[in-house]
C-alpha cells in the first residue's frame, strides 16, 4: 500500500508549517466572528453554526499540526540523538531542522488550542 | 559580657529593640491593607462587576504566592542540595515545570478568566436599557449627559455622575478629542473612550456612597488631574433629582449678571440663564458638586476664585482663558455665586 506520508522530507519549508496554520486558524476564526457579528441579519444560521464550522477548522488545524510534528519526530530520529546537533554535518543539520520544527509545532498546537477556548464561552455576538 | 545573657538593665532596652526591628512587619502589611479600602480602590468593591475584579485579583494573588514559594523552595533545594542530579533529570524537570505546567497554568486562567468576562462586563442591548448615561471625556474634564427613553438629552452636567443604587447604570462612553478611558475602581473595570466610537459600559453601586473616578489613559497635560465623581443614591433619591434637574427653574442671584458680563456665559451653561455655552463644562448646580475642576481642587469659595483667575496654573494645558485681569471683587462674586448655585 503506497503512504500518503512522505518518506523523507527535508526541506525548510516543513518547518514554517505548523505557525502557518495556527496563523491561518487564527485569522481564519477572528475573520469568521467578526464578520459574521457585523452581518448577522443577512445570514440564515445563528451563530451556534459559526462555533461548529471553526470547531471542526480547529480539529483540523490540530490534525495538520499534530501530522507535521509526527513528520519533524521521524526527521529528528525520534528522539534518538540529544541536542543540540551544532556539528557542521549534513546529518546534524537535519536532526537539527527535524528537533526545531517539532518544537515549533507544540507551540502551534499550544496556540491553536488557546485560540479556540473562547468559541466554548463566548455565545452570542454583541451588538 | 560576651556569652553573657542580657542584663536586668538591657533587658527591657533589648526586647524594645526587638519590637521596633518587628515593627515593619506588623505596621508595613496594617498601612498596605488599610490603604486597601476607601472610595477608590478595586479591593474594596461596592458593586458585583467590582467584586469579580476583586475576587480574579486575590486568586491571582494567591496563585502567584504559591507559584513565588515552589521557585524559592526550588531554589533554596538547589543551592544546599549534595546529591547530583544527572542531566536527564533536570531535563525532565525544565519540561514540566518550564512548558508543561505553565501551559496548562495559563490555559486554566484564560478559561477562567473567559469564563468570568460576562460577569465583569454585563452587557445589556440598547432597547432593554432603562436610563443611559453618556459621558464623553475632553481635555481634562467629563461631559455627563442624562438620556430618556427614547435617547434624548434629558440634561447636561459635568465631572459628577449620579446613580440609583442597586439598579444597573448604563453608560455610553465617548470622547472629543484624545483617547480616554473611564474607570471607577470601586465599580467595576476601565474602559476606553475612543474619538468616534461609543463604548457600553454597566455598573452597578450595591451601597450607597460617593466613588471617585479617573481617567485612565495618558490624555494630555493635566491627565492626572481629570477626576469624577459617582454619587450612588436610594433610587426615590435618584428619581427626585432626575424630576428637579429636568424642570428648568428661572435663576436669579448677585454673582449672575457678573458672570455674563465677563462673558464666562459663551463658554458654560447654567440653566435657567442666559448662559448657554457648551465648549466648557455645564455649571448648573455647581454649588452641589463635592469638588473642583474635575477632582483638582476642594470645592472652597477661595479655590473657585483661584481658578478663575488662572485656570491654566493649576491645570496646564486648560483650554480656559485665565480670567486674572478682571478685578479682584468680580472674581470673589463670580465665586461667590458659583459657589452657592444650587
Amino acid at each position: 500500500m503506497k503512504s500518503v506520508i512522505p518518506k523523507e522530507v527535508e526541506s525548510l519549508w516543513t518547518l514554517f508549517t505548523a505557525p502557518t496554520v495556527w496563523a491561518l486558524h487564527f485569522v481564519g476564526c477572528y475573520a469568521a466572528v467578526a464578520i459574521y457579528c457585523a452581518k448577522a441579519a443577512s445570514f440564515d444560521f445563528g451563530f451556534d453554526t459559526v462555533r461548529l464550522a471553526l470547531g471542526g477548522l480547529t480539529v483540523l488545524a490540530l490534525v495538520v499540526i499534530v501530522l507535521s510534528a509526527y513528520l519533524a519526530w521521524r526527521q529528528w530520529g525520534f528522539g534518538s540523538g540529544d541536542p543540540p546537533h551544532d556539528e557542521p554535518t549534513r546529518k546534524d543539520r537535519t536532526l537539527f531542522q527535524g528537533f526545531a520544527t517539532l518544537l515549533l509545532a507544540g507551540l502551534s498546537f499550544v496556540a491553536v488550542v488557546y485560540v479556540a477556548i473562547p468559541l466554548i464561552f463566548i455565545a452570542e455576538c454583541q451588538r | 559580657m560576651r556569652g553573657k545573657g542580657p542584663t536586668e538593665a538591657s533587658r527591657p532596652m533589648g526586647s524594645g529593640l526587638r519590637s521596633l526591628k518587628l515593627c515593619p512587619f506588623i505596621l508595613l502589611p496594617g498601612l498596605s491593607l488599610s490603604s486597601c479600602s476607601g472610595s477608590h480602590s478595586a479591593l474594596d468593591p461596592a458593586g458585583p462587576e467590582a467584586s469579580y475584579v476583586a475576587h480574579l485579583f486575590f486568586v491571582m494573588l494567591f496563585g502567584g504566592i504559591v507559584i513565588w514559594i515552589a521557585v524559592v523552595a526550588a531554589l533554596i533545594y538547589a543551592a544546599r542540595k549534595k546529591r547530583v542530579h544527572s542531566e536527564e533529570s533536570a531535563g525532565r524537570i525544565i519540561l514540566w515545570c518550564g512548558a508543561i505546567l505553565p501551559t496548562l497554568v495559563l490555559g486554566a486562567l484564560l478559561s477562567y478568566g473567559l469564563w468570568m468576562m460576562p460577569a465583569i462586563r454585563p452587557w445589556v442591548p440598547d432597547e432593554q436599557q432603562v436610563r443611559r448615561i453618556e459621558v464623553t471625556g475632553e481635555q481634562f474634564w467629563w461631559r455627563v449627559r442624562y438620556l430618556d427613553e427614547a435617547g434624548e438629552v434629558m440634561f447636561e452636567t459635568a465631572n459628577e455622575v449620579r446613580i440609583p443604587v442597586g439598579e444597573p447604570a448604563h453608560f455610553s462612553l465617548r470622547a472629543a478629542d484624545v483617547i480616554h478611558s473611564f474607570w471607577v475602581p470601586s465599580l467595576g473595570g476601565k474602559m476606553d473612550m475612543i474619538p468616534g466610537r461609543t463604548n457600553p459600559l454597566t455598573l452597578t453601586a450595591d451601597r450607597q456612597g460617593t466613588y471617585r473616578g479617573v481617567c485612565a489613559e495618558f490624555c494630555g497635560q493635566s491627565h492626572a488631574l481629570m477626576a469624577f465623581t459617582v454619587r450612588a443614591v436610594q433610587p426615590e433619591a435618584h428619581e427626585t433629582w432626575l424630576a428637579e434637574r429636568r424642570a428648568s427653574k428661572p435663576l436669579d442671584a448677585e454673582g449672575l449678571a457678573v458672570f455674563l458680563n465677563n462673558g464666562c456665559g459663551a463658554c458654560h451653561a447654567i440653566s435657567g440663564t442666559a448662559a448657554n455655552g457648551r465648549i466648557g463644562p455645564d455649571l448648573t448646580a455647581f454649588g452641589e458638586r463635592g469638588t473642583l475642576a474635575a477632582g483638582a481642587l476642594p470645592h472652597t469659595t477661595e479655590d473657585i476664585a483661584r481658578f478663575v483667575a488662572d485656570p491654566g496654573d493649576i491645570k496646564p494645558g486648560v483650554k480656559m482663558p485665565h480670567f486674572g485681569m478682571l478685578p479682584e471683587d468680580d472674581i470673589n462674586k463670580i465665586a461667590a455665586f458659583l459657589k452657592e448655585l444650587k
